[in-house]
């Protein structure tokens, strides 16, 4: 059995311009010590399946059904103050912004030892003992000295290292890591995903990695889904999916990156990405692809077996008819 | 030459933000100036365009010194240099419809006759690839892609010799941002204007760029054609950002070899002595942090790099 | 709720402008009727010297928003030119501005407005200078504010590298971009004028007797709370009203003037 299991996650938003459905039918499994990439472009849907797992989405205006089960137990149904135990022990988040994310008026120790002493009932001088640790654990150089500046002191990257090290202080089963190295500088960059990299293979730590750069997937991600309005398109391991892109959508991405340049142009993707408003039956993606044919305008290709361990959804798979 | 900078300086009270800083861009040619944050590569736009005073050192622009025009005289010289923003939401007037904001510039230039405006706007706006109906729309109503393509019109209307863009493309999607950079690519050829590019994404400048520059804390370190820099990085501050960037590819990705840089940027109001990358290089030797290396270059082949391991037979390796 | 502030200030409105055709002369006085409550000739009652407590209602609407909207127009006009040169120009303006603008608003707004009514002497005409002076500080803070903002943002950038100046910069990119926010306080200041007034009028520095003002008659009525507490009621009823009124309608004119939420 996998560490988390989504099966046909739907979430939608209530808002002034009517109920906006922001993940469609998102089935996905998460073993321990996996890293798995959700990618895809802004208002994909990415986000929003991770944040549904620690339910840290607007409960007033969220409309999610589905299942979502972490070590066999079900997480959508859990009430409030046992999902508060879940929320940073066993689930936790790295946010992009590790600018805005740290609360500047509190030291980097207390906020990692108040993490500490609220799920683990440390006492202090355990606490702070373990928080050298963590900060060690993430590549911060003078951890004791680093645990009394406050977060304006640290650099970015330095930041962010915090950040991750309070989403590991009680040593999760899963890590949500949201673009946690997007507001880094690529020399920085690296030096984060190593931490990630780390810390999996430390403490066997199920990473979900949500990021729009294929480049930080390629390096680091075991697996891959690839989402495009709210449902999942593509989904492989890494290796699988980059040797053999199947939906049209993913390859169009891959082609669209500056450094896959033919002949000093890039392959653009033509069009816009459909109103998250209507969801008629066909291919979100027809009006967009090349491929596409009758049967992409007259109902939705379902998520389908490609190959071992490959699914994609697309009715003309690597652009056959 | 378009442009001439010669030793350029800004400083922000005690933030030196651009140090020592020399270029020049010839006739239809595209710079990419390229560096992480921090490292005064937006200040360098900034001056050119006379957006913020430099604090010494000469900027020419096509032969002429306008390092210390007035605004009054400086601005005749405007219809010559424009500027690309990275932001397409706070870069375009929200009171304004998308029709005004590209006419702004032709109306600052006394092109006054509405008949002339309204037509070379819809031509402007046509060439970026803009239905006419998006004329009479205010920059809210469009895509992220559509605002960078009107900031585009809007910089490229008067048909200026140089265009300063400033990470242009950086805050679009993949799929957007190529269809952008192919549109940059388009327009340059057609109209021949010379471009400062400047951005941290590598993989973007070796897709547009003729030469590149590549800045650290305030200064340059690296210059040279593109192809010769991704091919042969001199110095070692310039074969780590190479080696960090991630490609696509993950066979490739985790069999290369990667310089992983110590510490963090120092900052650019106390810089480090000598070599400003001595903390974060793992060459350094002595000489790094007393003497300064000057841009040289041993071999003449116009790709100079500021670094004490350069010479006329030798060439650091920072992976080993 | 915009819409309930729109009604309650439009009727306001009418009732300052209209009221006063309607009800007759509010100095007019009926001996036979001192104190009485509320009847068919007398809707909302009399006061102590049998006047029609309707009519004076109406005539001190008309008060009432003269002195919000005079005094609230006279801050705009001395307050945003103010703001809008110390905040673009920066240099040696702004900071004597701003110290300025600090002493005066380290004291609260009635109790300048109060010093200044005593200067200036008791009339409609103090009142309104009065409490335009003492909006002037919150309101030259806010174009301020305001200016620093959006004179960072990229399109003014763009305007100064297409050449403009700084008349055109000031006039069409900077201020259209700070006008919804002066707006919105427009709608704060002239409730709190509104108030200002009748307070004034209350303690005796601002609209005189017999001229009928809202505080005029609160202060009146203090006499007779017990024995007619309508007198008392009516004024402080449409006080509240008119001020709930231009404050709901301020927060409906912050959505409204969001360039980003017009269709």
């Amino acid at each position: 059995m996998s560490l988390l299991e989504i099966t046909d996650l739907k979430v939608g938003f209530d808002t002034e311009d009517g109920h906006v459905q922001a993940v469609r039918d998102i089935s996905l499994t998460l073993d321990e010590g996996e890293i798995l990439a959700l990618c895809g472009e802004s208002g994909c849907g990415k986000s929003v399946t991770a944040m549904s797992i620690p339910r840290l989405l607007p409960p007033a205006t969220t409309r999610l059904t589905g299942s979502i089960r972490l070590d066999g137990r079900e997480l959508t149904t859990l009430p409030e103050p046992e999902m508060r135990q879940v929320r940073g022990k066993t689930v936790s988040v790295v946010f992009q912004e590790p600018m805005t994310s740290l609360n500047p008026s509190f030291t980097v120790g207390y906020q990692i030892t108040e993490v500490l002493r609220r799920h683990e009932r440390l006492s202090r001088q355990a606490a702070n003992q373990r928080a050298v640790e963590l900060l060690e654990l993430v590549g911060i150089p003078a951890p004791v000295r680093r645990m009394k500046e406050y977060p304006h002191q640290l650099s970015g990257g330095m930041r962010q290292r915090v950040m991750i090290a309070i989403a590991v202080a009680c040593s999760p089963r899963v890590l949500i890591a949201d673009e946690p190295t997007t507001a880094l500088d690529v020399t920085i960059q690296a030096g984060v995903l190593d931490v990630f990299r780390d810390l999996r293979d430390r403490l066997g730590t199920a990473i979900i990695l949500i990021t729009h750069d294929l480049g930080v997937v390629a390096d680091i991600a075991d697996r891959a889904m690839v989402m495009y309005a709210g449902r999942a398109v593509e989904q492989a391991p890494v290796a699988e999916l980059f040797a053999r892109p199947r939906h049209p959508y993913t390859l169009g991405l891959m082609n669209a990156l500056p450094s896959a340049a033919v002949n000093g142009r890039l392959a653009e993707i033509p069009g816009m990405v459909p109103s998250p408003l209507s969801d008629p039956d066909q291919c979100a993606f027809h009006d967009r692809c090349r491929f596409a044919q009758d049967d992409c305008r007259a109902s939705r290709p379902p998520l389908e077996r490609q190959g071992d361990d490959h699914l994609a959804a697309c009715f003309h798979p690597g652009g056959q008819s | 030459m378009i442009l001439r900078i010669d030793n350029l300086v800004k400083h922000y009270g005690p933030v030196r933000a651009v140090d020592g800083l020399s270029l020049e861009i010839g006739e239809g040619e595209v710079l990419g100036l390229v560096g992480e944050s921090g490292s005064g590569k937006s200040t360098v736009g900034k001056c050119v365009l006379r957006l913020t005073e430099p604090t010494a050192g000469t900027i020419e622009l096509g032969g002429r010194d306008i390092t210390h025009l007035s605004r009054r005289a400086m601005r005749p010289l405007r219809r010559d240099v424009h500027m690309v923003f990275q932001d397409p939401f706070s870069s375009l007037n929200p009171r304004f419809t998308i029709e005004r904001i590209v006419a702004e510039p032709l109306l600052r230039h006394k092109v006054t006759d509405r008949r002339e405006v309204a037509g070379r706007v819809a031509a402007m706006l046509e060439k970026v690839g803009l239905r006419q109906e998006m004329r009479k729309r205010f920059p809210h109503e469009l895509s992220g892609g559509q605002r960078q393509r009107v900031g585009l019109a809007r910089a490229l209307i008067l048909e200026p010799k140089l265009v300063v863009a400033d990470e242009p493309v950086s805050a679009l999607d993949v799929s957007v941002q190529a269809s952008v950079l192919n549109l940059i690519t388009d327009l340059q050829r057609d109209m021949g204007f010379s471009c400062l590019f400047i951005t941290h994404d590598l993989s973007v400048v070796e897709f547009l760029a003729d030469r590149i520059a590549v800045m650290y804390l305030g200064k340059i370190v690296e210059s040279g054609p593109t192809a010769e820099i991704f091919a042969g990085p001199r110095h070692p501050y310039t074969q780590a950002l190479l080696s960090a960037a991630p490609v696509a590819d993950p066979a490739r990705q985790r069999e290369r070899r990667r310089i992983v840089l110590g510490g963090d940027v120092p900052s650019p109001m106390d810089p480090p002595s000598g070599c400003r990358f001595h903390t974060r290089c793992p060459l350094a030797y002595d000489e790094c942090r007393t003497s300064e290396p000057l841009l040289n270059d041993p071999r003449g082949s116009g790709h100079p790099a500021a670094c004490h391991l350069v010479t006329a037979d030798r060439v650091p390796d920072a992976a080993k | 709720m915009p819409m309930a502030g729109l009604v309650l200030v439009v009727a306001f409105v009418l009732l300052a402008l209209l009221g006063p055709l309607v009800t007759g002369d509010p100095a007019a006085q009926d001996y036979l009727a001192t104190l009485a409550p509320p009847s068919g000739a007398h809707p909302m009652g009399t006061d102590d010297l049998g006047r029609d407590a309707f009519a004076r209602i109406a005539h001190g609407a008309q008060v009432s928003l003269q002195a919000g909207v005079l005094s609230t127009l006279l801050a705009m006009v001395v307050g945003i030119p103010i703001g809008l040169v110390a905040g673009f120009y920066r240099r040696w303006l702004d900071p004597i501005v701003m110290r300025l603008v600090d002493v005066t608003l380290a004291f609260p707004f009635l109790v300048f407005a109060v010093g200044l009514a005593a200067i200036i002497g008791p009339s409609l005409k103090g009142v309104v200078l009065a409490l335009g002076f003492s909006q002037l500080p919150a309101i030259i803070r806010i174009t301020r504010g305001e200016v620093l903002a959006v004179r960072e943002m990229d399109y003014v950038a763009a305007a100064i590298a297409d050449g403009a100046g700084d008349g055109h910069i000031i006039f069409r990119y900077v201020l259209p971009n700070c006008a919804s926010p002066l707006i919105v306080q427009a709608t704060v200041a002239i409730p709190a004028a509104i108030i200002g007034e009748a307070t004034l009028s209350f303690l005796g520095l601002g609209v005189q007797p017999p001229t009928p003002s809202w505080g005029v008659m609160l202060t009146t009525a203090q006499q007779y709370l017990s024995d007619a507490p309508w007198l008392a009621i009516w004024p402080g009823l449409m006080i509240a009203l008119a001020t709930l009124g231009f404050n709901l309608l301020g927060d409906g004119l912050r959505d409204v003037l969001d360039p980003r939420s017009h269709r």
